[in-house]
């Protein structure tokens, strides 16, 4: 039985065995307060604050569970809820994981204090690779790949036909994504007569050589052109509005 | 902002009620006199304007009556004229691409006098596909010269030239004209990729036909052709001026790119015991000069699109292009003429569609330094 900074009321006591783990009891002891609550005396913000910490035994897990406060018993049902995601957990041994059970019971964990992520019992522990301290060899692994991904598919667009209706693929004229100086990029195009974004110019290439049609910022298919363009000019100095 | 209103099906639907009267266009041209074919082109665009395709600078074709290509040396022996680089769709006579084959074709012939001949630098086609070589055929076929061709990777790659010898006979090959020896050479040759990697012959075009993908081999002459050369030019005179035309400039310019020949050296070496040597080479879409030794090199202009650049390489006596204006269809294309010198040597004439028309001549290549406004300034890649 410990007490965790002032919120701490509520130990779950399990016993672990190995990988597996026994849910023995539940065990509520009502202690403490929420002082965040009590400062605002808003009984609005005081629902919205409220919230229960239960603990694993292996004390790496923990489960926060919204809208309940730490003076209050968890309803039956939840308390069933907070149970079972706790004994689900217990497969991430040596993993530190805490979930957010919210009002909605939408689940959500984080491990090794990464990002609150969806997460459905019984499916994988959604790692989010993004922290905020020095990345891990497999976080860059895994941004490298993302974005390995996108910049692929615009460099297969790039080259092939299917964004116009001529046969004529951007490569013909732009190998490697030369002459697109994608690092000029916001400029003056005298032709357009206004300030024009890259896309800017993917999309007069798009309906006038490639006589293909327009492709909304947003699209996809406009996401990986300019991944591809930018990518091919990746370490260029940028020189907005150079000509 | 531009906008094209036409939506793709707006367009295809088009294209597809026009097929019956592409047919009837195509067998008019291929029966047509100098006039009637004037007036057919001038039909043409006009239809081609009708359908708002966006951009109409494609379709300036009703202005030229005349050919813009720089009035000939006052010195010259004779004159050929070059179409070079068209890279023909088979999608209907509306393409752009024909279009700009149609000026070309327009150009030459308006010129006068008439060339001797006129030179197609290769990539007639754009996938080597029967009906895009045959399109091709059909159009260069309304050229009143005599027509000289070489051949490029883009019409070789499908079948390995199969199509292409059918209709315009052996891929290298030589003749005497005027006191100069005229060399042909098949200068796309690829070494075997293909097989082990299982592509198909569709699979083998596109791989070829990417300017910028790195699945295909270099660019060579090949053995064969270097021992039939030798074999050639062992009949030549060292002081007969010699012309060599090929696709890719027979020099190492930028591998990833095939602006190169892999056994540039070794060709080159079969060149150097002879006075005037001159290889005229398409490809590269641009204006390119180059001397080696005894050796001066042009590069041709393609009807298609120009390209940029390649990020190193550019050879000092490179008369440099303009960047290309996007929004002008026609700008960095064209056609041109070369100008034989009494001594062999040439003056080039870059015959740009949209900008004034440039001449490399060989007083300028003779000097030891690059020409005025030469030199490399700085790709615009
Ligand atoms: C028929 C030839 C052609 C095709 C095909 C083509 N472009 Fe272009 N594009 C050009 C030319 C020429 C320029 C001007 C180049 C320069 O400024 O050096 C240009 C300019 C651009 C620019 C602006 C460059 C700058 O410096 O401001 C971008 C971006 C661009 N193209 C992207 C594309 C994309 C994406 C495609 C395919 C959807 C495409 N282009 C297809 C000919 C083409
Ligand atoms: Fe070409
Ligand atoms: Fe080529």
């Amino acid at each position: 039985m410990t007490r965790r900074n002032r919120t701490t009321t509520l130990i779950l006591t399990f016993y672990c065995a190995g990988f597996l783990l026994a849910a023995i009891g539940l065990a509520v002891a009502a202690s403490g307060d929420d002082a965040v609550a009590r400062r605002s005396g808003d009984p609005a913000l005081h629902e919205a604050w409220a919230a229960r910490v239960v603990w694993a035994c292996d004390r790496r897990k923990l489960v926060i569970v919204e809208g309940v406060r730490p003076d209050e018993p968890i309803p039956p049902q939840r308390a069933q809820l907070v149970a079972d995601l706790l004994q689900d957990l217990m497969r991430y041994c040596n993993e530190e994981i805490t979930a957010r059970l919210g009002v909605d019971q939408r689940i959500t964990v984080s491990a090794r204090g990464l990002v609150h992520e969806d997460y459905l019992p019984g499916g994988p522990l959604p790692i989010v690779p993004a922290s905020y301290g020095e990345p891990t060899r497999r976080e860059r692994l895994i941004w490298a790949a993302a974005l390995e991904k996108l910049v692929t598919e615009g460099d297969r667009l790039f080259h092939s036909d299917e964004i116009g209706s001529n046969g004529i693929a951007c490569a013909m004229c732009h190998p490697h994504a030369s002459g697109t100086h994608p690092e000029t990029y916001p400029k003056f195009q005298t032709q357009l007569k206004k300030v024009a974004l890259l896309r800017d110019m993917v999309n007069w290439c798009i309906l006038n050589p490639l006589e293909g049609e327009e492709l909304a910022a947003d699209d996809p298919r406009m996401m990986a052109l300019e991944a591809y363009i930018l990518a091919q000019r990746n370490g260029k100095v940028i020189e907005v509005g150079k000509h | 902002m531009y906008r094209n209103n036409m939506t793709r099906k707006e367009i295809e639907r088009r294209f597809a009620e026009r097929r019956p009267e592409d047919e009837k266009l195509l067998r008019t041209l291929r029966n047509c006199d100098r006039r009637h074919f004037l007036r057919t082109s001038l039909r043409f665009a006009g239809m081609a304007a009708a359908a708002s395709l966006v951009p109409h600078q494609s379709f300036q074709l009703v202005n030229v009556a005349h050919a813009a290509i720089p009035g000939a040396s006052p010195d010259q022996a004779f004159r050929f004229a070059y179409i070079s680089d068209t890279h023909l769709y088979d999608r209907g006579l509306d393409h752009r691409f024909v279009t700009s084959v149609l000026k070309a074709v327009e150009d030459v012939n308006a010129l006068d006098p008439q060339p001797d001949f006129v030179l197609f630098g290769g990539d007639l086609a754009q996938l080597g596909r029967p009906g895009e070589l045959e399109l091709g055929r059909q159009l260069l076929g309304e050229v009143r010269a005599p027509l000289r061709m070489i051949v490029g990777e883009h019409d070789w790659y499908l079948d390995l030239g199969e199509k292409w010898r059918e209709f315009f006979g052996p891929d290298y090959y030589s003749f005497d004209h005027k006191g100069i020896h005229f060399v042909a050479l098949n200068s796309v040759v690829e070494k075997d990729f293909w097989t082990e990697k299982g592509y198909t012959p569709e699979e083998r075009m596109a791989i070829v036909a990417g300017l910028d993908d790195n699945r295909q081999s270099p660019f060579e002459v090949g053995a064969e052709q270097r021992d039939w050369l030798q074999k050639d030019l062992a009949q030549v005179e060292r002081k007969t001026p010699i012309i060599v035309f090929s696709h890719s400039p027979l020099y190492k310019l930028y591998k990833p790119w095939n602006f190169w020949t892999d056994d540039a050296d070794e060709v080159q070496a079969l060149l150097r015991p002879f006075k005037t040597v001159t290889v005229i080479h398409g490809h590269t879409h641009q204006l390119l000069t180059n001397r080696i030794r005894n050796i001066q090199f042009h590069g041709l202009l393609s009807t298609a699109w120009p390209w940029p650049y390649a990020p190193e390489g550019l050879p000092e006596y490179t008369v440099q292009m303009f960047r290309a204006d996007p929004f002008n269809a026609l700008d960095g294309c064209g056609d041109g003429a070369v100008d034989v010198l009494p001594n062999g040597r040439v003056d080039k004439h870059y015959n740009l569609w949209a900008r004034n028309p440039r001449t490399v001549t060989a007083k300028q290549l003779a000097k030891r330094r690059p020409p005025e406004g030469g030199g490399h300034q700085g790709p615009s890649y």
